[in-house]
């Protein structure tokens, strides 16, 4: 059950990872692969078996609900590739 | 059922009300939800989805999404489950929004409302969910760029989405209301739509009436406003009748309302089929809400508006309107109840705050919160009109001072020199004066049949009235006419 | 000076024997002198790490001293670390420098551990050979013709080569183990949530486990007792308390009953399958128990892992998307450009692969199939171990098919690369403790005994090991290859 390129690119899309011509057919070769391996689990029967999300039966704590001093925005954006004005900076939204 | 625009056409209409709770903190961080602050101040390096960092659940976001699952009489789920919706924006620094699909906090609930023509309507409700709100993008500072603010990003909301049981737009706005009314009782909101605190997105479809087959739907996102809400569903569904009525068809999409052209058009750039990959949120574990949790919430529950508005006209026997116009939220109650406990008078303090008070505000578009006339003041305002020392007239124009800060009621009496004559001789001075100078509509009272002299004693007093420049007292007036007449 | 254990560091930091600084400069000389061509390290911190030995040597003068104080120690680059760069393996994250410590981070510098510097790894720990390594692999010590394995390759050579004692790693389907295995050191990987995530930089969150890299079980021990301990700011950390790891290694083995699982050497060489049944009948020889157990959906550990891991990843990763941080793309034409185009050269091929993996199987029409099937399959891996552990103390088995690899021998086939860690996947999903010891060498290989605890177990695990390593010297063989000595 080989990708078709338009699934190629489909995924490539929803990821938002540029794939250019030259490397799709590597691409595909290797995804293929990947999937042709994880099909094995086709074969095994898990009817009625309950999906295991974490490995742990552990319940979810809650944090009280109070405003930590944070950090300060000149700090936290230092490694920002474009900002001004307090602000990240990106190409036009368009809506 | 009430029929939209084209004869023989039923509007369905669906919401997905987003209300954004009013804890301190964020849902998933200690940052601070605060409006109004510097870009990004109120962004914590779990809300810059900087790597590494990890979310941890609000215990009051839980608290409030289960508070109005109670007030909205739905099943609350025991263990809820937060999902990640994957999708790319610059407001969203995850890559996804942390949300919950199967595994909501509040199952399936209901809500009632009231209809134009009398009577109510049960609307269902088909779950409420905890989500994360995202961040701003500004365009108008920089040229060919946008910036972002995350300040909002990480805030809590909890989505309440309604079954298709609406008719028209004004029964959306009474669910709106109803809604926002919940929520400001219940303390879950701050509901201050202005900023945002209560967003809706509004599903519409049409078909012919009897049909019991949905139309085909468009959606139209983030309206802030009940008017908008109203305007944007007659619009749609006014064109989406007028489409097929001229053989086309309506297209499931997107549709984003122009408030000020009031159309909507399609949105761009969002019709790229979305596929939004939901799965658990692996860093999140389930939520368990146990019994304890629940019964301490129930006990907690405040009177919610339809217990209120039955109490106020029972308690100080007000119309059915009046109720209502006071019960619509929470902080418009205590103002009246303050009110009407100082000046112990129910239905003059219900007129008061309706009228005088609402229209104000409305003037201004201020909140109550922000009302420069204390509930007490406007007690002795009333106070003052019941002990005679004031008119209903004069006091306009002492609230109309109290209003601009110009003092306190009896400050403002004593500045103006509006103290009423109560002195008989003075007033009995200007009562002999208005029966001399209308000699004529005197001998007509006389001979009047008694059922008509109801009205006639209206002129004199009026006459009166405008003689002492309204600072007679009505009551003595009235008093004396009726002896000399 | 190299050569000491981490207990044996601490008497002589005590004795005065030497101080933390010496020390220190001792190792950052051994860096110096073989990490350009061992290149275990991405990035080294000389002057902070001088700066510790100065505060750890005034500590323990001070009469301040715990097990860790004045010990020199390498992070993987994985864990954040304020001030010092952290590159987690990509491009993406080639000049990132958090302004916050990872939990464990924080939690070793305040037992006074000195950080030597940031560890080489597999790019955001995908990956079994270190290839995938955006500043190239680390070589093996043992033959640098070979790959050291991964994800923690850097850890791993870096305590083999003894360019650190002891080193932190993190290991989501084998990547302690199997780089620990391949350089013939002791790794363990904790149970699920016992090492707080927090700062340490997600690749499969519901899988990833921090965990220690050393010379012995015993510094092992060490190490995992000043990482682990529950951590509020990391939801899936457990609260269990951290019992005494190094106190219960007197316990005698009698009766100890080490399940060999027989799967594991179905399809195993028999020359590595001679080096682990040696080590298991040393075991044996200390009055342990082998019997034979079964894990029968062992074969469908890694297809589920290669559903899941990638799954989480795809979501994990979207974050990395330019706009906050990290690598952004030179002139972007728009917002789209700049997502895809810094996606696509800020990451690797196999991450590429892998967020590609993890965005098909979770999209419309392929979760059910995929991801949901594979979190069936998930739980009854689980239900295999707890079956397990219902007849037996420990499981038993090789940590890896074989010795290290040449470079570039698997680069061409992904899965051929993925059956590296088809015995240390299972433990991931079932998120229970594993540690793997050397037991050997194939043709001057290392091979790795695992030991696979029950949940919590560690201090069961880390004990049979150090009882083996005193009466074994497997632990103790130097590499013998002399090209970078």
């Amino acid at each position: 059950m080989a990708l078709q390129p338009d699934e190629i690119a489909r995924l490539a899309r929803l990821a938002h990872i540029q794939v250019t011509a030259e490397e799709c057919g590597t691409l595909t070769e290797r995804l293929d692969a990947v999937l042709d391996m994880v099909r094995q689990l086709q074969a095994c029967d898990t009817a009625g078996v309950e999906p295991l999300a974490h490995p742990l039966d552990a319940v979810q704590e809650l944090r009280p609900d109070a405003v930590a001093d944070a950090e300060s925005p000149e700090t936290l954006m230092r490694n920002a590739p474009a900002a001004a004005a307090g602000l990240f900076l990106v190409p036009r939204v368009l809506d | 059922m009430s029929r939209a625009v084209g004869a023989g056409w039923e509007t369905v209409i669906g919401l997905e009300v987003h209300v954004q709770l009013a804890t301190r903190s964020k849902l998933f961080s200690d940052a601070a939800v605060e409006f109004g602050q510097p870009p990004n101040v109120c962004a914590s390096a779990i809300d810059m989805a900087l790597p590494g960092t990890l979310p941890s659940v609000n215990e009051n976001a839980i608290r409030m999404a289960v508070r109005f699952g109670l007030a909205i009489d739905a099943q609350i789920n025991r263990r809820s489950v937060f999902e990640r919706k994957n999708y790319f924006y610059p407001d969203l620094p995850k890559g996804y929004q942390t949300t919950q699909l199967a595994a909501p906090v509040v199952g399936a609930g209901r809500l009632r409302i009231a209809l134009a023509g009398g009577g109510e309507r049960e609307v269902r409700i088909h779950h409420a969910h905890l989500e994360e709100d995202a961040g701003k993008s500004l365009h108008e500072e920089f040229p060919g760029a946008s910036g972002i603010d995350l300040n909002r990003a990480g805030t809590p909301l909890l989505e309440i989405v309604c079954e298709p049981d609406l008719r028209s737009g004004p029964e959306a706005v009474a669910l709106l209301r109803q809604i926002h009314a919940l929520a400001t009782y219940l303390e879950i909101s701050d509901g201050d739509m202005s900023q945002g605190s209560m967003r809706c997105d509004v599903n519409v479809s049409v078909r012919p009436a009897g049909d019991s087959a949905l139309g085909t739907r468009t959606e139209m996102k983030n309206l802030n406003s009940f008017r908008f809400v109203e305007r944007a569903i007659e619009g749609e569904a006014a064109r989406q009748i007028a489409l097929i009525e001229e053989g086309g068809k309506v297209v499931q999409e997107t549709r984003l309302y122009d408030s000020e052209a009031n159309l909507s058009r399609p949105m761009r750039g969002k019709e790229m089929a979305h596929d939004y990959r939901y799965f658990p949120c692996p860093d999140l574990l389930p939520v368990i809400i146990d019994e304890a949790f629940i019964a301490a919430e129930r006990d907690a529950l405040p009177e919610l508006p339809a217990a209120c508005r039955e109490r106020l006209m029972r308690e100080h026997g007000l119309s059915v309107d009046a109720a209502n116009l006071l019960t619509a939220e929470r902080a418009t109650v205590d103002y009246f109840e303050q009110v009407a406990a100082v000046c112990s008078a129910g239905k003059m303090a219900a007129n008061w705050v309706n009228g005088e008070l609402a229209a104000q505000l409305n003037k201004t578009g201020g909140r109550l919160a922000d009302c420069p006339v204390s509930a007490a003041e406007l007690g002795r305002l009333i106070a003052r009109i019941l002990d005679g020392s004031l008119s209903g007239k004069l006091a306009k124009t002492v609230f109309a001072d109290m209003w601009a800060g110009r003092g306190g009621v009896d400050a403002i009496i004593a500045a103006r020199g509006l103290q009423q004559v109560r002195d008989s001789g003075a007033i009995e001075a200007l009562v002999d004066k208005v029966l001399a100078e209308n000699a004529a509509q005197v001998e007509n009272y006389r001979t009047a049949r008694p059922e008509k002299r109801g009205k006639m004693l209206g002129f004199f007093v009026g006459q009166a009235m405008k003689l002492s420049g309204g600072k007679a007292a009505p009551g003595e007036v009235n008093r004396l006419l009726r002896e000399k007449l | 000076m190299h050569e000491l254990s981490v207990a044996q560091m601490a008497q002589g930091l005590a004795a005065g024997a030497f101080s933390s600084l010496e020390l220190t400069q001792h190792f950052l000389r051994r860096i110096e002198a073989h990490n350009g061509h061992l290149n275990a390290y991405i990035s080294v911190c000389a002057e902070q790490a001088l700066a510790s030995a100065r505060r750890a040597d005034a500590a323990i003068a001070a009469g301040q001293q715990g097990p860790l104080t004045g010990v020199p120690l390498a992070h993987k680059d994985i864990f954040c670390t304020a001030g010092v760069r952290t590159t987690c393996g990509s491009r993406m994250l080639a000049e990132f420098v958090p302004p916050y410590d990872a939990t464990v981070v924080a939690r070793l510098q305040a037992a006074g551990a000195v950080v030597l510097g940031k560890t080489n790894m597999d790019e955001f720990a995908m990956g079994s050979s270190n290839e995938t390594s955006y500043f190239s692999a680390v070589r093996n010590p043992w033959d640098t013709d070979c790959v050291p394995g991964g994800s923690s390759g850097g850890s791993a050579a870096a305590v083999a080569a003894r360019l650190a004692p002891i080193a932190t790693a993190t290991d989501t389907g084998g990547s302690i183990r199997q780089p620990a295995a391949l350089c013939g050191v002791t790794g363990l990987k904790p149970t699920y949530g016992r090492v707080s995530r927090w700062g340490m930089i997600a690749f499969a969150s519901s899988m990833d486990q921090g965990g220690p890299i050393g010379q012995s079980a015993e510094d092992c021990a060490l190490l995992l007792q000043a990482m682990a301990g529950h951590d509020p700011k990391d939801s899936t950390s457990i609260v269990e308390p951290v019992p005494d790891y190094c106190g219960q290694f007197g316990g005698p083995l009698d009766g100890l009953k080490i399940g060999v699982v027989e799967e594991y050497f179905a399809d195993l060489g028999d020359a590595v399958a001679a080096r682990v049944r040696g080590a298991l009948a040393e075991l044996e020889k200390l009055g342990t128990r082998l019997v034979s157990v079964r894990l029968p959906r062992s074969h469908l550990a890694v297809p589920a892992y290669y559903v899941l891991a990638p799954a989480e990843a795809s979501a994990n990763l979207a974050r990395f998307d330019g706009v906050r941080y990290g690598y952004r793309c030179a002139e972007p034409v728009d917002l789209l450009d700049l997502y895809c185009r810094t996606r696509a050269e800020g990451f690797g091929a196999e991450v590429k692969r892998r967020i590609l993996v993890g965005t098909y199987v979770l999209s419309a029409g392929f979760y059910d199939a995929y991801f949901r099937k594979a979190q069936q399959v998930r739980r009854l891996i689980k239900e295999d171990f707890a079956a397990a552990f219902a007849q037996v103390d420990i499981l038993a088995g090789p940590s890896c098919p074989a010795g290290a690899f040449r470079f570039g021998s698997k680069t061409a086939d992904p899965v051929a690369m993925y059956l590296q860690d088809i015995y240390t996947i299972a433990a991931n999903l079932a998120g229970l403790p594993a540690l793997s010891l050397p037991c050997g060498a194939v043709a001057g290989k290392p091979i790795g005994l695992q030991l696979i605890g029950n949940y919590f177990a560690e201090a069961r695990i880390l004990g049979a090991a150090h009882r083996l390593q005193q009466a074994t010297d497997w632990h103790r063989a130097v590499p013998a290859a002399e090209g970078w000595r």
